[in-house]
């Protein structure tokens, strides 16, 4: 059996966690065994479950689970895991997901790949692959555990329909009030931006705009692809902007499927958050920045002149 | 309060990455080994600000070669009181790295454990949700502020599309990313210092192996940068459009 972890929002499971259904659905099948899921929380996808392939979906709904708290959700995982007899356990590459990927391999003593991007290799084993090295190197992994466990970078794989009948059941995990040692005091949400974490595009600026009162530009494009917007360590570290914006080796790793980088000159450590884009478009003024060597398309020239062009070229394309 | 912080060693930001036996193992040959930046950076000058607000002591913790101990005295050198070296080969699994680490903290009574969001060699997040997991602790993984008022813990933290504000009572695990702490220099009476504080070894204790690397490569190099001018931009959203099919 394969365990995998869905997240939602507005009551529908996200994007990547069907990415991770998809990949479970493929292992379920290759191994005879059934396609188990599981979400905190009340979820109202019955057409996504029966769609994509889920033959059990566990809710779990308890007031203790309000909060996200790795240690309960792990407990409450670890319970479903074993009573349904899985061998695998899947999540999706992201904040809540890496954590309790870590938790639930430490709990069940199983082999963990945290990152992983490609379809595991079942031939002799479990193999799949994931970047090292901020994205210089790729390792493959053979996971010899009994208990296989995954985080599972977005784009991995494309999401595939399996129809089935899906049997819901509430779970109560028993766990006691007194157990929550976590609070939340606050949450804001940044309204109406897309997050650059799951973002399908991103449109990014670098030193080279001059100055913050230069990124007009670069959220006009942003706002006719419907990108997310990123920005360079020395654009954050002169508070340009916010530092959730900073990517790279010391600020947050993405990988889209299109990466525009405007005016940044495309140094080691940029790249190593940037290079597991799927396309990458470059503008540069200068023809000899490190950047070109890691784009697939470029234009040479001035921000100030490019920009204006490309956005109304975009306007046209997009028809708005 | 006991404040324990792991330190991993890591290839320098530049390094060229290459790799020998058959690829299977990390070659090191003229590579330029640094302590992990979060780890250094954030979860290390986070822990001294702490203990210097309120009392207490930093141990720094690695689980790798002898030689790793230089490391270690570099952390000591920025602040930290004493330093653990688990003895153990360079390709330790972090699965026996964190059990190591959390027994080594509930043995000897600490109250925090920290560790960088991720090393920047094998970018798994992982260490700190595992060292959690076997104290039975809560784990707060990239958090950006923290700030203790006896024993209650209130945590920045960023979430996708904004930001969320906890508070944990008692011990944890925090993995610290950006806007934590700001990076500290050693001064010279650190680095006098360093040679003089206590660093204990110790042996590792393994088990069974669960992952194993069956190969490393290094990423093969984009195809070649398709260049377009001022004057052919509407040629280049017509190729993101219908050739790279991205928009
Ligand atoms: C340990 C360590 C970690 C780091 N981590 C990160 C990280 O996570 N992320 C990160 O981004 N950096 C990181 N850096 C910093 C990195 O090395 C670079 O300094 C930084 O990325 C440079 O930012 P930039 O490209 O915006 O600026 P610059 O390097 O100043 O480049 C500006 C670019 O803009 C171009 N330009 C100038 N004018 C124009 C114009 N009118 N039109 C178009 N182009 C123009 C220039 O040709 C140049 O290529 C790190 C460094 C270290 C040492």
């Amino acid at each position: 059996m394969v365990l995998v972890f869905l997240e939602s929002s507005n009551h529908k499971i996200k994007k990547n966690s069907l990415e991770v259904i998809t990949y479970g659905k493929k292992i379920a099948k290759a191994n005879n065994g059934k396609l188990i899921g599981i979400h905190f929380g009340a979820l109202d996808d019955s057409d996504s479950c029966n769609k994509y392939g889920l033959d059990k979906l566990f809710i779990l709904n308890e007031p203790v689970f309000e909060v996200f708290d790795s240690r309960l959700y792990t407990k409450a995982i670890k319970a479903v895991y074993l009573a349904e007899n899985c061998q695998f356990a899947f999540f999706g590459f992201n904040l809540n997901g890496k954590a309790l990927s870590a938790r639930l391999a430490a709990a069940l003593d199983g082999g963990l790949v945290n990152g992983a991007n490609s379809f595991a290799d079942l031939n002799g084993g479990f193999k799949v692959q994931k970047t090292i090295y901020s994205g210089k190197a790729i390792a493959t992994y053979q996971i010899v555990a009994q208990h296989k466990i995954l985080s599972i970078a977005s784009n991995t794989v494309s999401i595939e329909e399996n129809p089935s009948t899906c049997e819901v059941v509430n779970f109560n995990s028993g766990i006691a009030a007194s157990e929550v040692k976590v609070k939340k005091i606050k949450e804001e949400k940044v309204a109406g931006e897309i997050p650059l974490a799951e973002a399908d595009l991103v449109v990014s600026g670098g030193r080279g705009l001059k100055g913050p009162e230069n990124w007009g530009m670069i959220e006009d494009c942003a706002k006719i692809i419907g990108a997310a917007t990123a920005c360079s360590r020395a654009v954050a570290d002169a508070h340009w902007r916010p530092h959730h914006e900073h990517v790279g080796q010391t600020g947050g790793a993405i990988a889209p499927n299109l990466y525009i980088a405007v005016g940044i000159s495309g140094a080691i450590q940029h790249l190593a958050g940037v290079s597991n884009s799927k396309t990458i478009l470059v503008v540069n003024i200068d023809p000899e920045a490190p950047f070109f060597k890691a784009a697939d398309y470029g234009v040479v020239g001035d921000a100030f002149e490019v920009m204006p062009k490309l956005n109304e070229a975009l306007k046209k394309a997009k028809g708005v | 309060m006991k404040y324990l912080v792991c330190i991993s060693k890591v290839p320098d930001t530049t390094a060229k990455i290459s790799f020998k036996n058959e690829d299977k193992e990390f070659n090191s040959d003229g590579v330029t080994f640094i302590m992990n930046p979060t780890d250094e950076w954030y979860a290390l000058v986070r822990a001294l600000e702490l203990k210097e607000a309120s009392g207490g002591q930093v141990t720094v913790i690695n689980v790798g070669p002898k030689d790793n101990e230089k490391f270690l005295r570099s952390a000591i050198a920025i602040g930290a009181d004493d330093a653990v070296l688990i003895e153990a080969n360079e390709e330790t699994e972090s699965y026996y790295i964190a059990k190591n680490i959390a027994k080594y903290a509930q043995e000897n009574g600490y109250n925090f454990v920290i560790t960088g969001k991720e090393t920047i060699s094998f970018n798994s997040f992982s260490l700190g949700g595992m060292i959690a997991e076997f104290m039975d602790l809560p784990f707060i993984n990239q958090a950006t502020q923290w700030m203790l008022n006896g024993e209650v813990s209130t945590i920045y933290k960023e979430i996708e599309g904004g930001e969320e504000v906890l508070e944990v009572t008692g011990n944890c695990v925090i993995s610290a990313q950006k806007g934590m702490a700001e990076q500290r220099l050693a001064n010279m009476k650190g680095i006098m210092m360093a040679k003089t504080k206590p660093l204990a070894i110790i042996p590792i204790a393994l088990g069974e192996e669960k992952v194993q690397v069956s190969q490393y490569q290094v990423t093969p190099p984009r195809g070649n940068c398709k260049m377009f001018t001022l004057d052919q931009i509407d040629e280049l959203v017509q190729a993101l459009q219908s050739e790279a099919k991205v928009i």
